[in-house]
Formats: structure tokens, C-alpha cells, sequence
């Protein structure tokens, strides 16, 4: 009777969190559709008549939404692939033949992801300055890539690490090379993990909005970009805004729907010692 | 070129090959191509949408848009102009910044090259004057704005009360507590309380300026424990927590347009160009009982009315200069205002920088509130700002660096003051602490 009623109650602590997470996306959605005065008014309103006019101006010739959204896809996969092919030789490495330093270069990486963005905007931004890759899909991957590698290695190596180290003994006794244990044994077992590492790059590259907004101009410029440039100090831009970051976020989130369930899988995946 | 192909092997080492991906070189183009950053001011959307009459004058010149939130861009074109990156031909910049720019040489001089038919003269003077360093132009304004106070007709009357033409803090005071009435949704006044340097700043430097207040003296020592700064600070809060709405700390300049559009303000100080919106049927509910006033004063007409342009400006750096000064010409051009006022009507051009605009009979037939917007640009006073003499110019800023971290903070404990945080001496002798500070660190100015 305990464990029902405790499960019962942790059922509803689940639904109250799940919902906390999922307002804000439900409220932005609501806002798309209202008109600009709904969408300021002091009293916020659930029941309104929904209207499309938002979706019109933020899609309107001259919003440029397909230049940005074409931007922020080439650089999200193209980051994140670049990111797996550097990530998988380093974390197959490390997990397999690990030395005495692996952990300490481990930690290392990571560490990486402590210093705040802005902490190396200058130099970074000197640098893309003299090399020409301001405002340049390039210059965006390159930094996606970099943003991403850590936290890509990490999680590839972990899930390597799970991997039963007598099997790749195994495939050596038989024979097999390097690349041929690489491909044929280790990377088809570690398959979910690595679709949930690539799909996380993916969104966090998607997402980012800080080099974004910064090193890009128009060329270059990602949705980040393209919402921030709804934002104005005179007149209202709420419903308009809305409606372009739920034009942004959508197809991040179509793909998430698609495959929460690989999702789901990769993160738990080795989880269970 | 060269630059690009000295990263090239970094990634040919990755192993792979980018080819595959679409990351391709810009394509060269036959026509220059510029690219003018921006903010999202409605001005600005409509200059947007009227490229197609641009294109047709010039066709050689392509225009690309960076719009971005007003300090993002700031911070941007900083950084892009003092690296000499050139990403920008066009930048939008205020009063506020272009005199400090224009001294770094960080923009292009203007004058020599400005054609016969910009007719100069035609601009308002106290516009240009913000815009000029020693009687050279370094931007041109594509609109401006001052502060006045707007009205309710409807709840005067009813109350025996009339607004002078000019009225002064003390009166708004007595006006407020007649009208207020929060059973009915309406309060006396609404004043920005959103802390900012441009938000509860701006308005609050007009009334330190009118209770005959300064931020430096002449040796630029910061004088905000000065008796000025706490009768302006004592008006503000007291006005607006007695006659004000709730959350006043919350609102800024749209936040207030709207609660007066939708009838919850008797009175309202605030930017010249909510005009238009309050007194427009489709947008405000009390556009038939709109009066308009001069912005009040308490114990001097100086610098009570605040004078902010959004100009257009060539960066230095820009590798397009020519091409970008045709542009910034058109966008401010009398041609400009008459094609917008054909295509998109009178009440759609930018208000407040040219005379002739002012003068024109259709302009005043659609605006009737346009002679009181021309008198209050004109009026302001930005090279005298204050009954006590000042080494500065600025209305509601001082032109230096620093100003933009001052205005900020003292911002934000203005707002601390008014949610009752802390008491007005408290946050008025933290703000004097906190200049002073800044001021010994980054120096005086020269």
C-alpha cells in the first residue's frame, strides 16, 4: 500500500516537473498566435482567437528565415560530423589503450568548458579577423566543432569503456586491423551512443547563440541571429518573436521527437553496471 | 583568398573533406554589396521595406541587413570598429555615441561630400549639433525625439482641471492626485521606472536637470549627493508611488505606451514619438482625448526635454565607403521622407530631423501634434543642459565612455529606490560612491 500510494505521488512530482519544463514552450507556442496587444497584455489569456498574422511577418520575403535556417543546418551538422571524426580515433584511444596521463587529458578537455565564452571572444575574434572567417559558415563550424569536442569525446569514451575489452582482444587474435576493429566491431556495438552524442551536438550547435550572434553578421548569421533581430526598444514584438523562435526551434524539435527513443536508449545506455 | 587558404590545411588534417558540405567562398559579385546594422525600431522596418525605390535609384548597390536588441548591436559595432574588422559599411548610432566615436576617428567625416540637394541647413539644429564634432557632421539623422507630456482631455475636464502649455513637477503632482482613481484602472501618472541607462534614465535626467541638478561639476566631480539630485529623486518616487501604476520598475517606454493606449494613464512623460501610436484610433483606445504638453520643469526649463537621434553613420573601417554614403544620404534625404510619406502615408515618416518636413502643410493636417514634437526637438538643449554650468554636453547623458556603466547602475538603484529597497539618500550617496569610483579609475576626461 506504501510503495502505490509513494508511487502514485511520485508519478504526480513527475507530471508537476514535466510541465514546469514544458510551459514555457507551451506559453511561447500560445503567444505565436496571439496578435501583438494579446501577447503584452497584463492578463494573461489561454482562450484567444488565434491568428497566423506573426507567422506571416516572420516568414515574410525580406525576413530571410530560410537563409538563417540553411545557415544554422550546415553548421550543426556539419560541426557535429566533423566533431565524431575527430572524437571517435581519440576516444577509441583512450578507452583501449589507455597510458597514465588518459585520465588527466581527460579531465583536461573538459576543463575547457569552464572558462565562460566570452573569457576567449577576443582572441578568437582577432583571429577569425585576420584569417578572414568573420561572418563565415566555416569560421561557425569550426567554433561548434571546438564547442562541442569535449563533451563528444567524453561521452564517445564512455560508452567505449563499456564495451567488453575481450571482444577487441578477440578481434586482435583474429587478425583484424586497427580500422577493421574500429569499424566492424567496436563502432556498430556503440551505435546508440553514438547516435545520442551526435544528436546532442547537433543540438547544441543548433541552439548556441552566443558565437552565433557574435561572430556572424548576415552571411553566416544562424537563427540565434534571426530571433534576436525581432527584439526592439519601441513598439511590441512579443507575438512576432515568438512566432520566429517557434519556427526556430521546430525543426530541432521534430528531430528530437523522432528519435527520443535512440535518445533515450544512448543516454541510459550503460548505465547499468 | 590567401587568409582562407592558410586554415585550409588545419582542416585537411581533420581527414576531412569540407567540399561535401556546402562551405563554399562568397561568390564574387558585380555590384558592391554593403551591409548597414541596425535596430528594430519601427523607423527602421519601414526604411526596410521601402529598398525597392533604393534599388531602383542605384542599382549597383546590393544591401544586406544586420538587425539586432539595441545593446547587442552596440557591443558589436564596438568591437568591429575598434578591431577594424569592416563587417559594417552602415552602423545606426545615437547622439550619445557618435560624438565619442567621431573623436577615436572611428567614423567617417561627412560633410565635404554631402551633394547640393541634402540641403544641410534643412536639419534641425540642436539634431545636427548632437551629430557634429567642431562643426563637422560625422552622422546623419534618420529620426529624432525629445520627451513631452501627454494627457488625458476627458479626465482633466471632468476634474476642473486645465494642463498649461508647459507645466511644472509640482503641478503634475497636484494634476495626478485628481485624476488617480486605480478603481477605475486609471492612474494619475506613468513614468518609466525600467532601470537603463536609455529607460528610467532618460526621464529621470530631465527631472534632475529641471530641479537645476548637474552630474559633474567643472572638475568632473559627480555631484549626485547634491541637495538638486535628491528634491528631483523625492518628486520621482513620491509621484509614482502615490499616483503611479503597480510594477512600475517593470516599465519602460512600451510598457507605458501601452497602459496609456489602453486608457490606464492620466498623464504621461515620455519620447515624442509615441505621438502617432496614442493618437491613432487602430492603436489606442483614448486617441480622441489626447492633449499634449511640453515636458514639465521644476525650478529651471533647462535640459527638462531630452533629445535623442538614431543616425546613420560610415564606419572607418568600412571597405565601401562610397557606396555606403549613397546610402545613408537617400535614408535621410527630403526624397526619402516624401517617398514614405506617398507610399506609406504622412504619420509613417520619420519625425524630427528636418525642418521641412515641419513645414509641410499635409505633414501637419495628419500629424496636429507635429508643432509641438518641432518645438520640443528645438528646444532641447544639449550644449547647455543645465541652470549650473557643466564641462559635458548631453541632455539625459553626458557624451563619455563611462557614461553608459554610470547610467546603468544609477539606474538600476534608482529602481531599487522606487521599490522601496532603499531609501533615496541610501541609493543617491551608492551612486555618488560608484561614479567617483569609476571616475578615478578610467580618469577624467580631457
Amino acid at each position: 500500500m506504501r510503495t502505490q500510494s509513494g508511487n502514485a505521488l511520485l508519478g504526480i512530482l513527475a507530471w508537476l516537473v514535466a510541465l514546469a519544463i514544458f510551459f514555457p514552450i507551451l506559453w511561447l507556442l500560445l503567444t505565436a498566435f496571439k496578435t501583438e496587444q494579446e501577447a503584452f497584455s497584463v492578463d494573461p489569456t489561454f482562450w484567444f482567437m488565434p491568428t497566423l498574422e506573426s507567422f506571416k511577418t516572420a516568414l515574410a520575403q525580406g525576413s530571410g528565415y530560410w537563409h538563417y535556417a540553411w545557415n544554422s543546418a550546415l553548421t550543426a551538422v556539419a560541426s557535429t560530423i566533423i566533431g565524431l571524426a575527430l572524437a571517435v580515433p581519440a576516444a577509441y584511444a583512450m578507452a583501449f589503450y589507455p597510458n597514465k596521463r588518459t585520465d588527466f587529458l581527460l579531465v583536461w578537455m573538459v576543463s575547457t568548458k569552464f572558462i565562460p565564452a566570452v573569457g576567449v571572444l577576443i582572441p578568437i575574434f582577432l583571429v577569425y579577423k585576420t584569417v578572414g572567417l568573420l561572418d563565415h559558415a566555416l569560421g561557425l563550424t569550426l567554433l561548434f566543432t571546438a564547442m562541442n569536442l569535449p563533451i563528444i569525446v567524453w561521452m564517445v569514451y564512455s560508452y567505449f569503456r563499456d564495451i567488453p575489452k575481450d571482444i577487441v582482444e578477440a578481434a586482435d587474435i583474429d587478425g583484424a586491423s586497427v580500422l577493421q576493429t574500429l569499424f566492424k566491431v567496436v563502432l556498430p556495438l556503440a551505435l546508440p551512443g553514438l547516435a545520442s552524442t551526435g544528436l546532442l551536438a547537433l543540438i547544441l550547435a543548433w541552439n548556441e547563440s552566443f558565437w552565433s550572434i557574435t561572430m556572424t553578421d548576415h552571411r553566416a548569421a544562424t537563427l540565434a541571429v534571426y530571433i534576436a533581430s525581432f527584439k526592439s526598444a519601441e513598439g511590441l514584438f512579443w507575438a512576432k518573436m515568438s512566432a520566429a523562435s517557434v519556427l526556430a526551434i521546430a525543426p530541432i524539435i521534430v528531430l528530437g521527437w523522432f528519435t527520443q527513443r535512440q535518445m533515450v536508449r544512448g543516454l541510459t545506455f550503460g548505465a547499468v553496471k | 583568398m590567401r587568409r582562407f587558404a592558410r586554415v585550409l590545411p588545419v582542416i585537411g588534417m581533420s581527414g576531412m573533406g569540407l567540399a561535401g558540405l556546402g562551405v563554399c567562398l562568397p561568390a564574387m559579385a558585380q555590384s558592391t554589396e554593403i551591409t548597414v546594422a541596425t535596430v528594430n525600431n519601427p523607423d527602421m522596418v519601414t526604411m526596410q521595406s521601402m529598398m525597392s525605390a533604393f534599388h531602383q535609384a542605384h542599382p549597383d548597390i546590393k544591401v544586406n541587413w544586420v538587425t539586432l536588441p539595441e545593446n547587442e548591436l552596440r557591443q558589436k559595432v564596438t568591437t568591429d570598429i575598434a578591431s577594424g574588422a569592416g563587417q559594417y559599411d552602415v552602423v545606426t548610432v545615437s547622439n550619445y555615441e557618435t560624438p565619442i566615436w567621431a573623436q577615436n576617428d572611428w567614423l567617417k567625416p561627412l560633410d565635404e561630400d554631402l551633394p547640393e540637394d541634402y540641403d544641410v541647413d534643412d536639419l534641425l539644429a540642436p539634431v545636427k549639433e548632437g551629430l557634429s564634432v567642431d562643426g563637422e557632421l560625422y552622422a546623419l539623422p534618420f529620426y529624432a525625439e525629445s520627451s513631452v507630456t501627454y494627457y488625458r482631455k476627458d479626465l482633466f475636464e471632468k476634474a476642473g482641471i486645465e494642463m498649461p502649455e508647459k507645466p511644472t513637477w509640482d503641478q503634475m503632482k497636484e494634476f495626478a492626485s485628481k485624476i488617480h482613481s486605480p478603481s477605475d484602472g486609471v492612474y494619475g501618472i506613468c513614468l518609466r521606472g525600467l532601470p537603463g541607462w536609455g529607460q528610467n534614465m532618460a526621464l529621470f535626467g530631465t527631472m534632475v536637470n529641471s530641479f537645476g541638478g548637474r552630474w559633474f561639476d567643472m572638475d568632473w566631480t559627480p555631484q549626485l549627493d547634491s541637495p538638486e539630485w535628491k528634491n528631483a529623486a523625492n518628486a520621482y518616487v513620491e509621484l509614482l508611488n502615490d499616483y503611479g501604476p503597480p510594477g512600475v520598475t517593470s516599465n519602460g517606454f512600451t510598457e507605458s505606451e501601452t497602459l496609456f493606449a489602453n486608457g490606464q494613464c492620466g498623464m504621461w512623460v515620455d519620447s515624442t514619438v509615441a505621438a502617432s501610436y496614442v493618437s491613432d484610433p487602430d492603436t489606442s483606445k483614448v486617441a480622441e482625448d489626447v492633449g499634449f504638453a511640453q515636458a514639465p520643469y521644476q525650478t529651471t526649463e533647462k535640459g527638462s526635454n531630452w533629445l535623442f537621434t538614431w543616425a546613420l553613420a560610415v564606419p572607418q573601417s568600412s571597405q565601401h565607403q562610397d557606396a555606403a554614403e549613397t546610402f545613408i544620404e537617400w535614408a535621410t534625404s527630403k526624397d526619402y521622407i516624401n517617398a514614405v510619406a506617398d507610399e506609406k502615408g504622412w504619420l509613417s515618416v520619420p519625425p524630427g530631423t528636418r525642418q521641412s518636413t515641419y513645414d509641410s502643410a499635409d505633414y501637419k493636417q495628419a500629424a496636429p501634434f507635429a508643432p509641438l514634437v518641432e518645438k520640443a526637438i528645438s528646444s532641447a538643449s544639449p550644449t547647455d543642459p543645465s541652470a549650473q554650468e557643466v564641462p559635458y554636453t548631453g541632455v539625459q547623458f553626458v557624451t563619455i565612455p563611462q557614461f553608459q556603466a554610470i547610467g546603468t547602475r544609477v539606474g538600476q538603484l534608482m529602481a531599487a529606490m522606487l521599490s522601496g529597497q532603499q531609501s533615496v539618500d541610501d541609493a543617491l550617496s551608492q551612486g555618488q560612491a560608484f561614479t567617483e569610483r569609476l571616475m578615478q579609475q578610467t580618469g577624467k576626461p580631457q
